[in-house]
């Protein structure tokens, strides 16, 4: 494994960063609204203390963890591109641990192939997700060598500072190669499978979104092109990278895959 | 003063007020208030006026058999040619930070992409309605003939609903609403056909 200092040159992404503003002022949430600009407000008395998320599955040590308990990680800050397919992107400082410091504490069974994640859901507190258009609670998932990757990362804070509820506080999965919509946000359980587990968005538009979901300019979403990107803050569009930049470190992963089927 | 025939104040009150969105998109740009996205922000924003102005037009006729507003109908082209300025500025938004003005690109994105087609096809059928808005057009094409051409109002704006619902990622709230109003103002002029249709042929009374 790579050492976290070399990791950090390595990652952070010596693009100009997004303001807070921009980060915690624009967020896809669904379960709190679909408009990006109304989230922040939706989302401002979400309770997010106490919590806990219930990690379970092929493990030798199911488990929950409360707030306290993931907090106890060493945190790290990192600079990641993030890329969402609706073709805009940001540059974002996460604080947060890697997931595999936490899936390596319950020890994952050799049976165990695939990582499915879950969102907190709460109709009461979320109202507006009635209009949402996906089925809640909100489900992504991973291959279990994805999960475990140096790069994925489990965040609690952004800038230094507690991760905003609109940004999924007070846990969320950030997988920076990936389109935006696969880093769960507010994540309440972890499940070890030894099969695909099932998305949200490719359970709503199978045509639309693979389980996969990579960042991939060549392969574009059947209602736009994902070749160019518009980085917040700028008003042209820039290419968009393979892999979002992090070929060098993920594309081994893909290796014999046909992209453009698993996509 | 006779406020029903004062069509000048009419014209004025409609000429400022169809403006005002754009006024208030340009000051807020001017002072940075677009918010994080702004370039999706106006695209948006003008499609969603452009439909605005395409339901105010199918909404003369109605307002002026049922309430007998007959003078809206002065104003009708008025609001046509908004939805026409509207239109124009979110294909040029698209054309400016979509395709980052490679005219070459949009055939490509065209046929790609249906909701693309279907807002290029809306668009495409205004025009000859814009530039067939003045009175001198209308002299010369004949007001019969005028009024049929201007009957493709109906597919400009079932083809702009259909793009507005073709690009939504889930949440069809606003393109269902829409699509309500729409069905309701073509509806009444299904049902007023029939009517008149009805009255037509039935027998008369001597």
């Amino acid at each position: 494994t790579v050492a976290e200092p070399a990791l950090q040159t390595a990652l952070a992404a010596d693009e100009k960063v997004n303001s807070f503003t921009d980060i915690a002022g624009y967020n896809n949430y669904y379960e709190f609204s679909t408009d990006k600009s109304a989230v922040a407000a939706k989302a401002k008395d979400f309770v997010t203390d106490p919590w806990s998320v219930q990690v379970g599955g092929l493990v030798q040590k199911p488990r929950t963890f409360d707030l306290a308990d993931l907090l106890k990680f060493e945190s790290v800050e990192r600079i990641y591109r993030f890329r969402c397919v609706e073709g805009w992107s940001m540059v974002i400082p996460w604080v947060g641990f890697p997931l595999s410091k936490l899936l390596n504490q319950v020890g994952p069974l050799s049976a165990a192939t695939h990582v499915a994640f879950e969102t907190y859901y709460d109709i009461k507190q979320m109202p507006d997700s009635r209009h949402a258009g996906i089925d809640l609670p909100y489900v992504e998932g991973l291959r279990l060598d994805e999960a475990m990757h140096p790069l994925t990362l489990l965040a609690t804070g952004l800038y230094g500072k507690t991760l905003p509820n609109q940004n999924g506080a007070p846990v969320r999965l950030v997988v920076p190669w990936k389109y935006g919509f696969k880093s769960i946000k507010s994540v309440v359980k972890i499940t070890l499978m030894d099969r695909e587990p099932p998305t949200t968005w490719s359970l709503a538009n199978p045509g639309e979104y693979g389980f996969y979901s990579n960042v991939n300019p060549k392969v574009d979403h059947p209602r736009w092109s994902q070749a160019h990107e518009r980085r917040i803050g700028e008003m042209g569009s820039r290419p968009t990278l393979m892999f979002n930049g992090y070929a060098e470190q993920v594309a081994h992963m893909y290796a014999g895959m046909d992209l453009s089927v698993d996509f | 003063m006779n406020f029903s025939a004062d069509t000048r104040f009419h014209r004025q009150l409609f000429f400022f007020n169809g403006l005002l969105p754009a006024l208030l998109i340009l000051i807020d740009g001017w002072r940075g208030r677009l918010g994080v996205n702004p370039a999706e922000f106006i695209t948006r924003t003008t499609g969603v006026l452009t439909l605005v102005f395409l339901m105010l037009t199918l909404l003369v006729t109605p307002l002026r058999k049922i309430c007998g507003w007959s003078w809206l109908l002065k104003q009708r082209r008025l609001l046509g040619l908004y939805a026409f300025f509207y239109g124009l500025a979110h294909l040029l938004t698209y054309l400016a930070y979509d395709r980052d003005w490679q005219l070459q690109t949009v055939v490509g994105d065209v046929y790609k992409r249906p909701f693309i087609a279907l807002g290029m096809f809306s668009f495409l059928l205004m025009v000859p309605l814009a530039v067939t808005s003045t009175n001198a057009m209308i002299k010369r094409l004949g007001g019969q003939r005028w009024a049929q051409l201007h009957r493709l109002t109906y597919y400009i704006t079932i083809g702009g609903v259909l793009h507005y619902w073709a690009i939504v990622k889930s949440d069809v709230t606003y393109p269902l609403f829409f699509a309500a109003v729409l069905a309701l103002l073509l509806g009444y002029r299904v049902v007023e056909g029939m009517k008149k249709a009805r009255g037509a042929s039935a027998p008369r009374a001597s």
